[in-house]
């Protein structure tokens, strides 16, 4: 029996290792960062959300699309939190077509703050003739769609550098550690100071990385502190209800004799 | 079954229970006797009914609120996710519900292996869990294909195309299935509709699951055959409802753990991708259930053979109870089935962990060997076991597990409140 799990343990235990030595090759170790939404009781960094929202609209809406997102989402709770004025003025700084009016004509207005995010580009075929037949990803729900969720995000931002000798790159394919088959269609997009950040912090390319980032991670899971929030208590009143129902269940049990 | 006759005390309980005997049937299922000694591994059926509920309940509400049609699938479910009150809450539990059915089920089931609930007089009770967990399968896969991600139209490509494998007929059932030459909005709609059904199917199931096992009552650790009600035996209420709800709460921390702080480990982050025809992912991979019966497809060279093989593998569990010769039922009393029931317990992880490899290489000839150790597990192992095993003493009773078969019982219970008041 005992020779038999020995054999068993070894067997899973190699498996496990000739996994790991395998994916080792495929790609570093995502750079590290502390993110204040993981965790039991983790929370979005407010001011991080709204500066990752100035990122993505001076920097990434150029060519990514953010399409489940909605300009009152910018002000709700567990968000970037702007006020409600702030999202309305930033709503209205977009326009969007609307219409057909009453005459039967199309019209453009200033956006409202139920108006979905604007698209940089009118449909796909029109995103990939701008990028050179690469289709920037619509961001909504990116961190999720990839694996390694926000650090691969974070590690791939910052992630950029010369081909190392005897990697052969097209034009337009840049050289990216993190990306998979470590070629990416996206020319590194952040550079230190390439935007003022309206809060006075200094916009170095790390901080960029990770406000946008956090965006990120809020878009694709917006409820996520409620959740963290809910889970606290229904796992508290779980527990509490466990322990009362096991009292009761030694109470119940202690008529059966003999013990078995 | 063998219940005294119940009489309600109202006038009009009897008036209404002569007409339709539901509170006889109340009766039944509060005095059920139940063996007393069973262990948490028997909290499972309830867990699963649980599970049930609770899929069926989300599930429901869910569909209020998604749309199928493949333009739209993906955006409902995003709209479910940000715009429907508490609707990532309702999501998440369903989709985090399917992996904490199928880990209960699977629970449930290596049980019944391990202690021969399987066995003479309760086969029927066995193949109707199989057939629920054939249905489950096949709910868990067409629920997954609704998101219209990139894995939902992958794996459902995938798996229909296995119908293309059967002769003559293989190319027009799959066109069949989809409603066209590939999946598309047809195939999403039927899946919805099936996905739908089917639940209520397994409800049905499973009401005859538990009528089935309420003839001969329940196996238990020992696996002998107990009188009921007896000494040996206890009323399901409350002694086993509140065994019960102590396992489903220690359940549910798990369940609420995954739901609340890891929602997607389960998941696969393609699936946030919503579907494109035109590009295919790098790996197809199905949800972690039904990791090892993926393995022992692709472990065959022969596509059909393959579908055929996996087919089997689920099949092969329904003649159980008549390739299994042995007459004793608990592996406790057998040290040889034992040992082999753990390397069968090894053996499927094995192939769930392959299943989720690449089929190349290593990976491919560990997936070979191990579904090969599978089938010879059912079809040689069990059979030669119980001709050849020589299985220690069973007990009397369940009141005397480990001194059963001792020709003076009275003699060893004085001797045991001897030992007892010296302690």
């Amino acid at each position: 029996m005992r020779k038999l799990k020995n054999i068993f343990f070894v067997l899973i235990f190699s498996v496990i290792v000739l996994n790991s030595t395998n994916s080792a090759e495929k790609s570093p170790p995502f750079l590290e960062t502390k993110w204040t939404f993981k965790g039991l009781f983790g929370k979005f960094d407010r001011a991080s959300l709204q500066r990752g929202y100035q990122v993505y609209t001076e920097v990434c809406a150029s060519c990514h699309s953010m399409k489940y997102l909605t300009y009152r989402n910018l002000a709700e709770k567990g968000g970037p939190e702007f006020s409600e004025a702030e999202a309305k003025a930033i709503a209205a700084s977009f326009e969007v077509k609307d219409g057909p009016d009453s005459t039967g004509e199309m019209f453009v207005r200033p956006a409202k703050l139920s108006d979905k995010f604007v698209m940089p580009y009118a449909n796909e075929q029109e995103a990939k003739a701008a990028n050179g037949g690469a289709y920037p990803p619509d961001m909504s729900v990116l961190v999720k769609a990839r694996k390694g969720g926000a650090d691969y995000i974070y590690s791939l931002l910052l992630g950029y550098s010369e081909p190392p000798e005897g990697v052969e790159l097209d034009d337009g394919v840049y050289y990216n550690k993190y990306m998979y088959g470590n070629k990416i269609k996206m020319p590194a997009p952040l550079s230190d100071d390439l935007i003022e950040y309206t809060d006075g912090t200094k916009a170095t390319a790390e901080q960029m990385s990770k406000d946008i980032t956090n965006f990120l991670m809020w878009s694709a899971e917006p409820h996520l502190e409620q959740r963290h929030k809910t889970g606290f208590r229904v796992i508290a009143y779980l527990i509490i209800l466990t322990v009362l129902v096991y009292f009761t269940m030694k109470k119940i049990w202690s008529r059966v004799e003999p013990k078995v | 079954m063998s219940d005294h006759e119940y009489t309600p005390s109202s006038k009009f309980g009897k008036w209404f229970n002569d007409r339709l005997p539901l509170l006889t049937l109340a009766n039944h299922l509060t005095d059920y006797p139940t063996p007393k000694n069973l262990n948490y591994w028997w909290t499972f059926g309830g867990i699963l009914t649980f599970c049930l509920i609770t899929q069926i309940v989300t599930g429901l509400v869910l569909a209020m609120h998604y749309i199928a049609h493949a333009d739209m699938a993906f955006s409902s479910v995003e709209h479910i996710m940000r715009d429907v009150n508490y609707g990532w809450l309702l999501r998440y539990v369903h989709a985090n519900g399917a992996s904490m059915f199928f880990l209960a089920v699977y629970i449930h089931i290596f049980r019944s292996l391990f202690y021969g609930s399987y066995k003479s007089p309760r086969e029927i009770i066995w193949i109707l869990g199989i057939i629920i967990y054939l249905l489950m399968m096949a709910a868990a896969f067409m629920g997954y294909v609704l998101p219209w991600g990139q894995m939902s139209f992958w794996g459902a490509t995938v798996i229909t195309n296995l119908f293309s494998a059967i002769p003559l007929a293989g190319e027009s059932i799959t066109t069949w299935l989809w409603g066209g030459y590939s999946v598309d909005n047809p195939t999403l709609t039927r899946f919805f509709t099936l996905h739908y059904l089917i639940p209520f199917l397994i409800l049905g199931l499973v009401v005859l699951h538990i009528w089935a096992l309420h003839v001969p009552g329940n196996n238990n650790p020992v696996g002998i055959d107990i009188k009921k009600p007896s000494k040996d035996t206890v009323p399901f209420h409350p002694y086993i409802v509140i065994k019960d709800a102590f396992a489903l709460l220690m359940f549910c921390i798990v369940f609420a753990l995954f739901v609340f702080y890891q929602p997607n480990i389960l998941g696969h982050a393609d699936n946030y991708i919503e579907a494109d025809p035109l590009v295919t992912p790098a790996h197809i991979v199905p949800e972690w259930y039904l990791l090892p019966f993926y393995a022992i497809l692709r472990s065959v060279p022969d596509k059909l053979m393959g579908v055929v093989a996996m087919l089997s593998a689920i099949l092969i569990l329904a003649a159980l109870p008549w390739l299994d010769t042995s007459k004793v039922r608990s592996a406790v009393f057998r040290p040889l089935f034992r040992q082999f029931y753990w390397i069968l317990v090894a053996d499927v992880l094995i192939l769930g962990y392959v299943g989720a490899m690449p089929a190349e290489g290593l990976y491919l000839l560990i997936a070979r060997v191990a579904t090969a150790y599978y089938f010879a597990h059912f079809l040689i192992i069990l059979p030669v076991l119980g001709w050849k095993e020589k299985t220690t003493p069973l007990p009397l009773s369940i009141t005397e597990p480990v001194l059963g078969g001792s020709p003076n019982l009275a003699a060893v219970r004085s001797d045991e409140k001897i030992e007892k008041t010296i302690k």
